[in-house]
């Protein structure tokens, strides 16, 4: 008792020479941080996870996606495809509002998907969009899309943030990214880019009072300091990417831990356009040289679960039934001698610093795994840009990779796996089955028959093993326990902080 | 006077040379700015949205061109845009200098207040157990990496005693003294520590020599006290190493302590060309770290110029 009073006087002693006030903060605003701040305001060009999160609070598409991935209305009440799946019709709600307080409709949607359709906006999405042919007008509440052929994921693309519809008049001012007028529940106050953004609740929002009155983020690049400003009660709500951190925070009594598997899935991709990744054998054999669930263990401390290439709750299959998801040595041993390579053969293995955080760890177990087969990894770490660069031209034998997820099959993977994607290079490995695969389970619209088409496109990508699927990770938010109502989802949004209130 | 000007008139030919340098590292570097904003989503581009990008970020001509645009825009004073702020990079800088000026000086003040004296009373104690002492933790204080300390006393404070200065949202000094010192003091121990040690162990060692010097001998033959041979006679001279240090250390902290900043969420010059670096945000970079040589040219000027105050004998710029 003495001891712990002393402690506690030390503490406020502390506290009062450092001038600091030990007390919660005002009720009505939440104090959030995260470590990677968004790198710009433009929904339409925005890729980075941090500029996502930020801008599904400020801008909304036509429709959202909820926590089981099912779509629900966001500026679209309702919507419709045709029988022959080529025309899909949008009822506006006339309830929505941008914040400066004019009302969104029809124009404002045409107006969007034409920038990003536009070359010259330069959207990363509009890989996704391009099936639309023409887009009609009827009236103010209703949109039709033509597509040039039936597209069913086209509706899960159009959930993305990366679809928002933005003003007709802000785009015609060339000031979507400078200005940001959205019809989400918060409004952008003020950004201090890679140090803090305010957020004001948009009172004229159509989904109702949020429930508090601001949000404010603190870019925090240490997450033990996030974890630090959380146990003096500076910071009600963080997201953070470190397992290593996120572990620590269950054991903080007054603070609540979040996680949910996401989409995004770490894999090791091997580049069968080289040598000996060519052969079909080798890479089998490596595939079957992995133990997935060490690689888990201990280079993410088993925070994730060992996953095939459907990361999409709805769609998984059990991993357990794919190619070699087993750990078997022998059987890879065999594969090499029949490729000729009973001696192995050298490799290079790279991976970008920090991203994900386990990167180079999970390089490392790996490398030991091989080594038992003989093959001889060479670890290279990079910054990340330098990743990316390299990653994008197809210059490596084998990448560590954290590749983004989607919510359909389809957008997530006809960039890799169709002959026309856009990143074929990147996956340089295409066959007839997976390119007919991918175009079936796109034009198909029946829930049923597209789960049995994407199983199987699975098990095909999983035997042939151009990459090494290995785990899904979590995404952690850690929150004060006095925080309600926030949902964690897949895909990672942090909408739900619309509606989360401080008690 | 003539040696001022002289040194001066060098200035503008080592900042070219920095420039040229810069502008030609930060490009050599793989990725650009489109590849930092859209990371491997960037592959999704068509040539003709990657040129329309490139347009946008001022990429998209040949490096001469970029380069002459510059230097041409510094010549009127305009530093150029940064892509990521949306503002003019000199604006951009400024905001965030007084912080990093700030920080410089309180942790070489807090260099300077523990390890002069330590070094001092270690020479005077030569060779004694509490001379060992001293060294023994100077040694330690150089050895520690600033991330250790930082996350250490960020740790300890925050889960020990349940208190942690305000993060995130920092306070400029002639807004709110207070608040502004409870948010730099322990970024200012953390690399004043190691700064300490290092001025501790210069000037053990300079007041060592120093005090073997025949004047000193004569000035204690004379019946100098102790006190009036160490703080008249010999601590004059036994500065000159210790300013020498202090000014190449502190021309590193006006650069920014990424390492500091990063840990404390502290927004300085350091973090901020970090992230220039990262984020790929050419103008910010390059306007940066011209400031930063300029500062560091400033500061070695100085230091130069304070050895003539210390030390009567030396004239600069005389053969």
């Amino acid at each position: 008792m003495v001891h712990l009073t002393g402690r506690l006087l030390s503490g406020i002693t502390l506290a009062a020479m450092l001038g600091i006030a030990t007390v919660s903060a005002q009720a009505a605003t939440l104090h959030m941080a995260w470590s990677q701040d968004a790198t710009g305001l433009d929904p339409h060009k925005q890729t980075a996870f941090s500029s996502l999160r930020l801008l599904e609070l400020i801008y909304e598409p036509l429709v959202r996606l909820d926590a089981s991935l099912q779509i629900i209305p966001a500026i679209a009440t309702s919507w419709e495809f045709s029988k022959d799946g080529k025309e899909l019709t949008f009822k506006l709600d006339p309830k929505a509002k941008f914040q400066d307080g004019t009302a969104v409709n029809s124009a404002d949607v045409k107006a969007s998907f034409e920038r990003i359709l536009d070359e010259k906006t330069g959207a990363a999405a509009r890989a996704n969009f391009l099936s639309i042919a023409s887009i009609d007008t009827p009236d103010a509440a209703t949109v039709v899309f033509h597509l040039s052929q039936p597209d069913a994921p086209i509706l899960t693309a159009m959930s993305d943030v990366n679809a928002a519809i933005v003003p007709a008049a802000e785009i015609k001012a060339g000031s979507i990214g400078t200005k940001t007028v959205g019809s989400g529940p918060f409004k952008l106050d003020k950004w201090d880019p890679n140090a803090k953004e305010v957020l004001s609740a948009n009172k004229d929002w159509a989904g109702g009072a949020t429930g508090v009155d601001g949000i404010e983020i603190s870019v925090l690049p240490d997450e033990a300091a996030i974890l630090a400003a959380m146990r003096t009660k500076q910071i009600d709500f963080a997201l953070l990417n470190d397992p290593l951190v996120a572990t620590l925070v269950p054991k903080e009594a007054n603070l609540q831990l979040n996680r949910v598997p996401v989409l995004a899935y770490n894999v090791l991709q091997l580049n069968p356009s080289r040598k000996p990744m060519t052969e079909l054998k080798v890479r089998q054999a490596i595939s079957c040289a992995i133990d997935r669930q060490e690689v888990l263990d201990t280079a993410a401390l088993g925070e994730g679960k060992v996953t095939g290439p459907l990361t999409i709750p709805a769609l998984a299959t059990d991993p357990s039934q794919l190619f070699c998801y087993k750990r078997d040595v022998e059987k890879a041993k065999k594969l090499m001698a029949e490729a000729g390579l009973a001696d192995g053969f050298s490799a290079t293995v790279i991976g970008a610093t920090g991203e994900p955080p386990t990167a180079a760890a999970e390089a490392q177990v790996i490398q030991s795994q091989l080594a038992e087969i003989g093959v001889k990894l060479d670890i290279k770490m990079m910054e990340l840009n330098v990743y990316v660069d390299a990653w994008l031209k197809g210059d490596f034998d084998m990448a560590i990779a954290l590749n983004g997820g989607r919510a359909d099959p389809y957008t997530m993977y006809n960039r890799y796996w169709t002959k026309a994607g856009n990143l074929q290079k990147v996956a340089n490995y295409i066959d007839d089955t997976l390119d007919s695969q991918m175009q079936q389970g796109r034009a198909e619209t029946d829930p049923a028959k597209r789960k049995a088409i994407f199983a199987a496109f699975e098990k095909h990508l999983a035997e042939v093993s151009p990459w090494i699927w290995l785990y899904t990770s979590y995404s952690y938010t850690a929150q004060q326990k006095n925080i309600a109502g926030f949902v964690p989802t897949p895909t990672g949004t942090l909408f739900s902080l619309s509606k989360v209130t401080i008690q | 006077m003539n040696y001022l000007l002289r040194r001066l008139a060098t200035f503008p030919l080592v900042l070219l040379g920095v420039s040229i340098l810069v502008f030609v590292a930060i490009r050599m570097v793989p990725g650009d700015s489109i590849t930092a904003m859209l990371g491997t989503e960037a592959g999704l581009l068509t040539p003709a949205q990657r040129d329309s990008l490139a347009a946008y970020f001022g990429i998209d001509q040949p490096w001469f061109v970029q380069y002459w645009r510059w230097i041409g825009g510094i010549l009127h004073g305009n530093f150029g845009i940064s892509v990521t702020y949306g503002r003019p990079v000199l604006d951009v800088i400024l905001e965030r200098f007084p912080l990093t000026l700030e920080l410089a000086v309180l942790s070489m003040i807090i260099a300077l207040l523990v390890g002069m004296p330590a070094g001092i009373y270690a020479a005077t104690h030569n060779e004694k157990p509490s001379d060992l002492g001293v060294r023994i933790i100077a040694m330690i204080g150089q050895s520690t990496p600033s991330f250790v300390l930082g996350l250490l006393i960020i740790y300890t404070l925050s889960a020990g005693f349940g208190v942690l200065p305000a993060m995130g949202e920092f306070a400029p000094l002639w807004q709110d003294p207070l608040r502004n010192l409870s948010q730099l003091i322990l970024p200012a121990i953390t690399l004043g520590f190691a700064f300490a040690a290092s001025v501790t162990r210069i000037a053990r060692s300079a007041m060592l020599d120093v005090l073997s010097d025949d004047y000193v001998r004569t000035a204690r033959s004379k019946g100098a006290s102790a006190r009036s041979v160490i703080w008249r006679h010999a601590l004059p001279n036994a500065l000159i190493p210790v300013v020498t240090l202090s000014g190449i250390e502190f021309g590193y902290l006006l650069g920014g302590a990424v390492i500091v900043e990063q840990i404390y969420a502290l927004p300085g010059l350091g973090r901020m060309v970090l992230d220039a670096i990262l984020q790929r945000d050419y103008a910010l970079v390059q306007g940066s770290v011209l400031f930063i040589a300029f500062n560091f040219m400033i500061v070695n000027l100085l230091v130069d110029l304070a050895y003539v105050a210390l030390d009567p004998r030396i004239r600069l710029g005389e053969q």
